[in-house]
């Protein structure tokens, strides 16, 4: 048993304190999850409303290809979105962690400064960029690199494009908590015994900072996954992500059961994503984690 | 090193907790603050007000008007029926009205108190949606058609086939709306726009998939930008934002399809939780005034539904077809009805259409 330096007043009070957050999450989390639970197994009414009669309707409604398909769409930009975010954050967020501590602050506050502004205003801002007469293709094209416009906007391209820059902060500050846990000596007498840079890297680098990778990757693949404003923008609405199906089930349609039952088949799958990664990704620890 | 942690986790939260705070949406405020002026909620689209109108209003009726704004017909319905509440005045779509009235959610009209609100235009006179316009007045109206470049598409369309003119690729945007761009292709195919058959509908997707790679934007919000800047030649759309692009480009054209289209009204009601009822009443009869809905016609390019407005807009708007329909094309509009159970249909054809 560790010795418990505080007293036992003070031991008994993080239980009360978590009362209001425990209320606040059943509140507003549980209890609106629960309606959207039992929503999903009833039925639109002719204008709109919700008919309460149980079926399970719209659940095999799902089970036409087509949805799968959204999902798997869905699933793929999402996993490029987040190995995008990879390749480009962990760079980034080493380089910050290994910066003199009283830059940290500032480079950090450089990472987030996007969050300031509004999304929707950032993504019309991506817009103005790509588009024909944009900025990127009148630079391209003052440099002779292209003679005419390239087709930027409205393409899956620059869907992905939106997303990373979006979500890639999310990548960059856990790798960045990461990184800076990481003691430089491990990594020093990795070089002393003669390891490769690859080895340092994959042996030693990587499965130390691994809690932040699989933050960081969470915390990308599942907003990207819903995400229905960039592929709406910046896809020219020619494709749809499971985020556009579930808005337009509910605001355009109005058949909030058969949006319920999207939402909750997208929860079922991203939980069970989210748990096979965590337990791949535990199992392959390295001998020094949990030191 | 580790005791710096948390102090910089807080730090992080506390960023992201600013970056939330700034994407939170406005809501109904209240703007009455300590003033002893009587207050009319207007609840309406963005950009379908002129402020000069609305201080008008104000000062003749020693009130303050309070604007909020929605973006669809689907947002106002789901507003009103999670209960929000103040609302006076607000603009819903012909099948809108319908709807709302279907949910008890309109107040009825005292057509005394508002004598402006009966000297509408004859075709606007008696409206499926509410045949004695017990809950609505016809406000601004209009029609759905091709809006295109006369200086790249050199012979005058007049049929949706041009929509299917390969020559046009990747410069065409489409309604982001499934029962419009199912409603196009309907009529295209002789058919109703209203039409519940799945056969037909399958028909009509199949054109549909057809036409996707010629598509470049599935937007119903700035296809009038798209097509001023020249980026789209054709664009599928209402009217009102068509003579926008007219503005900016003098070489657009509008064109109501031979085949058929969209006859569409905006329609001023009461809500049935207005705090203020008579002002609410008085608020339509101003805005139905001759003066002031020419005024309004000129200045949002949408046709008034007031009569004498017609006579008293400049003639460019009422010369203007992508304004002012033509009053001999009317034989060839539809309105647009709701298909009740079809809407999966619908639905299930859109979003095939969107994902192939």
């Amino acid at each position: 048993m560790p010795p418990r330096p505080l007293p036992s007043r003070f031991s008994s009070l993080p239980g009360w304190l978590a009362v209001p957050g425990l209320l606040w999450m059943s509140v507003f989390f549980l209890v609106p999850l629960g309606l959207v639970f039992a929503i999903s197994f009833a039925s639109r009414g002719t204008y709109g409303g919700i008919v309460w009669e149980f079926t399970p309707s719209n659940y095999l409604d799902l089970l036409h290809p087509l949805y799968g398909k959204i999902l798997g769409q869905s699933m793929w930009y999402a996993t490029v979105t987040t190995a995008l975010c990879f390749v480009l954050g962990f760079p980034l967020a080493y380089v910050i962690a290994r910066s003199p501590v009283r830059w940290q602050p500032l480079l950090l506050l450089l990472v987030m400064l996007p969050f300031w502004t509004n999304f929707l205003v950032r993504t019309y801002a991506w817009m103005i960029l790509l588009r024909h007469d944009g900025l990127i293709n009148r630079f391209l094209m003052a440099l002779g690199v292209v003679d005419a416009p390239l087709e930027l906007l409205y393409t899956p391209a620059a869907v992905v494009i939106g997303l990373v820059y979006g979500y890639l902060p999310f990548m960059v500050l856990p790798l960045y908590v990461a990184v800076e846990r990481l003691d430089p000596l491990l990594v020093e007498a990795a070089w002393d015994l003669y390891a490769s840079r690859w080895a340092v890297l994959t042996h030693v680098i990587l499965p130390l900072t691994k809690p932040g990778i699989v933050g960081g990757c969470i915390l990308v693949f599942i907003p990207s996954i819903g995400s229905f404003i960039t592929p709406d923008l910046l896809g020219g609405a020619r494709s749809m992500m499971i985020g556009n199906l579930i808005q337009h089930e509910y605001l355009v349609v109005r058949d909030w059961p058969l949006g319920s039952a999207v939402s909750f088949v997208l929860m079922a799958v991203v939980m069970t994503a989210v748990v096979l990664y965590y337990r791949s990704a535990s199992r392959t620890d390295g001998p020094l984690e949990g030191r | 090193m580790f005791s710096r942690l948390p102090r910089m986790g807080a730090f992080l939260l506390f960023l992201l907790g600013v970056a939330g705070s700034f994407s939170a949406c406005g809501e109904a405020s209240d703007g009455n603050l300590p003033e002893s002026r009587p207050v009319l909620h207007y609840f309406t689209w963005s950009d379908y007000v002129g402020p000069e109108i609305i201080r008008d209003f104000e000062q003749r009726e020693h009130v303050k008007v309070v604007v909020d704004t929605f973006s669809s017909n689907e947002e106002l319905l789901a507003k009103l029926q999670s209960g929000a509440t103040g609302y006076d005045v607000a603009v819903p779509s012909d099948f809108m009205v319908a709807i709302m009235i279907q949910q008890g959610l309109l107040s009825e009209l005292d057509h005394q108190e508002m004598p402006n609100a009966s000297l509408l235009e004859p075709h606007l006179q008696t409206l499926h949606f509410d045949p004695e316009r017990r809950y609505s007045v016809p406000y601004l109206w209009g029609t759905v058609g091709i809006g295109y470049d006369s200086a790249v598409i050199l012979t005058p369309p007049d049929s949706w086939s041009i929509l299917w003119d390969p020559r046009y690729k990747g410069r065409i945007s489409m309604l982001n709306d499934q029962r419009e761009v199912f409603g196009a292709v309907l009529r295209s195919l002789g058919k109703s726009m209203n039409n519940t058959d799945p056969m037909v509908i399958e028909a009509a997707k199949e054109r549909l998939l057809r036409q996707k790679p010629l598509v470049k934007i599935y937007t119903s919000d700035h296809y009038d930008q798209l097509l001023a800047s020249g980026e789209v030649v054709l664009a599928h759309g209402w009217g009102g934002p068509m003579a926008r692009a007219m503005a900016e480009r003098p070489s657009i054209r509008y064109v109501v399809p031979k085949e058929g289209a969209t006859l569409w009204a905006d329609c001023l009601v009461v809500l049935q939780t207005a705090p203020q009822k008579q002002l609410a009443m008085r608020f339509i009869n101003f805005l139905m005034e001759p003066e002031i809905a020419a005024r309004t016609s000129e200045r949002l390019r949408f046709a008034s539904a007031s009569r004498q407005a017609r006579e008293r807009v400049n003639a460019l708007t009422r010369e203007n077809p992508a304004i002012y329909p033509p009053l001999d094309q009317l034989d060839r509009l539809e309105w647009m009805r709701d298909v009740g159970r079809a809407i999966r249909l619908y639905d299930r054809a859109w979003t095939e259409l969107k994902m192939q």
